[in-house]
């Protein structure tokens, strides 16, 4: 396998990741498109409004990663945080050493 | 034999696989769920194997549409967990995989409640080893705290079991409902093995420290028996509407900023429970059949995407998503069959999925649970952003990894096994009438028309868009070294800690009352070396002439008396 190394793969070229963003692009324009199109069976008044599933499920995205983000400034520790023996900020001693 | 219990083919594959290696320990494995699943194909629906013993009504064995639903479903999952793991030489896992979905097997079968729990433990005994045999510090320790929760859980069924029958209620296993007494303790024992929320710490712990295989079998069988068990004792219970929505939105957001992929799986089916859950809380006869046609498409791509990730842990040892990327080069089978998985749990049209969540979707917005509806959306979009997305993205593509150079395709039994599930997943997706077929109920329902189509279609691409979106403008959250508090925190830090420090605080006091108590010994001491001590009054030796004497004085003393 000594020409493994030379060997491009399809993303090592920027051009085929330009192409899978484009074309994801051009996917929604069409998908949002066919809602003047088609005619959904709704149940819901709000399904009815233009592009909702399109719409939502690209906000409900958006605020799942922020939300996580500000998440994470409280609750991330090191990777090591359950191995590492507890901080020793508190000045007691440990329970063996009293009496 | 197979008929009194069905799960007698892999309890005995269990117990042959110990005395058996190579090619015939193969055989033994693959041939325990076949026989297994030709058994449950075997049993008439109505089935009643009942008996009695000690003055106890006892049903270890009730067939019917719901059990058969399961039976078959678990001996799938365990015959594609056993193909993937037919390269292991290791009889731990051996024994213990296979032993375990036969519980799974037994539990869904079980027609009273004390052989629910019976094999309730038995789950919880057996899976526990899938744990251990990574054989590390930590698996011990998170194999311990799962032993502890599952056993707990076995615990409270039993006393609600007992509670239950104690009212006169009998121990058949029926619908109980949160009004019968027990009924509580039965739904959180339940709850415990179902993920319910802030009950779910055990999850997250311990599948994805068990072994690469282990995990597969894990994702396929617990959580699967409660969610069975809930959809038998409380369909229609409104609290569960609650809780399955819970479960459905909070573990998304840990599985976005989750490291270790395996742990954001197991996120991500406590999120897939949730839809099942809420499925049996609406409890109408679509949404009940939603749950139950969920958690066996389910077990599928969850296992898919399960081994998926184990076959990267194989051939790399690394599990931490910012460690990884890039394997498609030299993987790129498994990252096309992980890509199926990713589908499917994304519920695209025409893979599992989408044939078995819309319909929990749909019996939510027809009872007219608009909340909840809208929850689900919120779910459905956020499981392609952190199942669909970024496990694929994370491993096999994103940065090139150390591990590009050296990785390479997995054993080709681990494939086949992935393969096979990937096929169900398609297949079922585009022939769910095969699936509805075995359901409980005939609701007519069909998934593949224009509105659930084009609106799943439209959520999907848009959470598609979204993540390129905030990946190209740098938004989205690197994946980190480290790891997030969860509920577990509460015992592995909070309370160890807060039982030291009191401890500790406690200390002065003890201290003082030891040396109190040390004083009072010391006086005691003193006391009696004062009076009994070599020169104590009453350690004095006496004259044997003083003795005399005073016999002589009662002598003449009772004279006088005698005489007076």
């Amino acid at each position: 396998m000594s020409t493994d190394k030379q060997k491009t793969y399809l993303f090592d070229n920027p051009r085929n990741v330009r192409r899978v963003v484009h074309g994801l692009v051009g996917a929604c324009v069409i998908l949002a498109g066919l809602d003047l199109v088609l005619h959904r069976h709704i149940y819901h008044p709000w399904e009815s409004m233009f592009a909702f599933y399109a719409v939502y499920g690209f906000v409900a995205c958006v605020l799942l990663v922020l939300l996580a983000k500000e998440m994470r400034k409280v609750l991330i520790r090191k990777e090591d945080y359950y191995d590492a023996t507890p901080p020793s900020g508190d000045d007691l001693p440990p329970p063996g050493e009293s009496g | 034999m197979i008929e009194s219990l069905p799960a007698f083919p892999l309890l005995l594959g269990a117990v042959l696989v110990a005395v058996t290696r190579g090619p015939l320990r193969a055989l033994v494995m693959l041939a325990a769920p076949l026989l297994g699943a030709w058994g449950v194909y075997q049993l008439e629906p109505g089935t009643v194997v009942e008996f009695q013993m000690m003055g106890l009504q006892l049903t270890p064995v009730r067939v019917d549409a719901l059990s058969i639903l399961f039976g078959y479903l678990f001996h799938l999952a365990a015959f594609i967990g056993v193909v993937y793991s037919l390269h292991i030489r290791d009889k731990m896992q051996d024994v213990a995989a296979l032993a375990y979905a036969g519980s799974a097997v037994g539990a869904v079968f079980a027609g009273d409640l004390l052989t629910l729990f019976v094999f309730w433990e038995l789950l919880a005994v057996t899976s526990v080893f899938l744990v251990l045999a990574r054989r590390s510090k930590h698996s011990l320790a998170t194999g311990m705290r799962y032993l502890v929760m599952q056993v707990g859980s076995g615990v409270l069924l039993l006393a609600g079991a007992i509670w239950y029958a104690s009212a006169g209620n009998g121990l058949s296993f029926d619908f109980i409902g949160l009004d019968a007494p027990g009924g509580w303790l039965i739904f959180i024992a339940f709850g415990i093995k179902a993920g319910f929320p802030l009950l779910h710490g055990w999850l997250t712990d311990a599948y994805p420290e068990a072994t690469p295989t282990g995990t597969v079998f894990l994702s396929a069988f617990t959580t699967k028996v409660a969610i069975y068990a809930l959809a038998r004792g409380f369909p229609g219970t409104d609290l569960l509407v609650l809780i399955g929505t819970l479960m459905t939105c909070f573990p998304i957001f840990f599985a976005v900023i989750e490291n270790d992929l395996r742990r954001v799986l197991a996120y991500s089916m406590i999120n897939q429970l949730g839809f099942m859950v809420v499925g049996i809380g609406i409890g109408t006869q679509l949404a009940l059949n939603g749950a139950v046609a969920h958690a066996f498409t389910d077990v599928i791509f969850k296992g898919l995407l399960m081994m998926s990730m184990g076959a990267v842990l194989h051939v790399t040892g690394e599990m931490r998503g910012s460690e990884l990327g890039g394997l498609y080069k030299k993987m790129p089978k498994t990252a096309i069959l992980c890509m199926v998985g990713a589908a499917s749990i994304s519920a695209f049209p025409l893979f599992s999925g989408f044939v078995s969540k819309s319909m929990v979707v749909a019996a939510a917005i027809q009872e007219g649970h608009t909340v909840v509806w809208l929850a689900l959306l919120f779910a459905s979009a956020g499981v392609f952003h952190h199942a669909g997305i970024k496990i694929p993205f994370f491993a096999f593509f994103a940065h090139d990894s150390r591990y590009v150079d050296t990785a390479h395709e997995p054993p080709v039994n681990m494939l086949v096994a992935m393969t096979l599930g990937a096929l169900l997943c398609v297949g079922i997706g585009s022939f769910p009438g095969l699936l509805y077929g075995l359901l409980p109920y005939d609701t007519g329902y069909w998934p593949f028309d224009v509105t659930h189509v084009l609106a799943q279609l439209q959520l999907l691409a848009f959470s598609a868009l979204a993540f390129t979106w905030l990946k190209l403008a740098g938004i989205y959250p690197p994946e980190l070294k480290s790891v997030h508090l969860d509920v577990d925190w509460l015992y592995r830090r909070v309370v160890p800690q807060a039982i030291r420090s009191a401890l500790a605080r406690l200390a002065p006091i003890d201290r003082a009352l030891r040396g109190q108590g040390k004083a009072l010994v010391a006086s005691s001491l003193s006391v009696l070396a004062r009076h009994h001590g070599s020169y104590g009054v009453l350690a004095r030796s006496w004259p044997t002439g003083s003795m005399v004497i005073w016999v002589a004085v009662m002598l003449g003393l009772s004279l006088v008396l005698y005489y007076a």
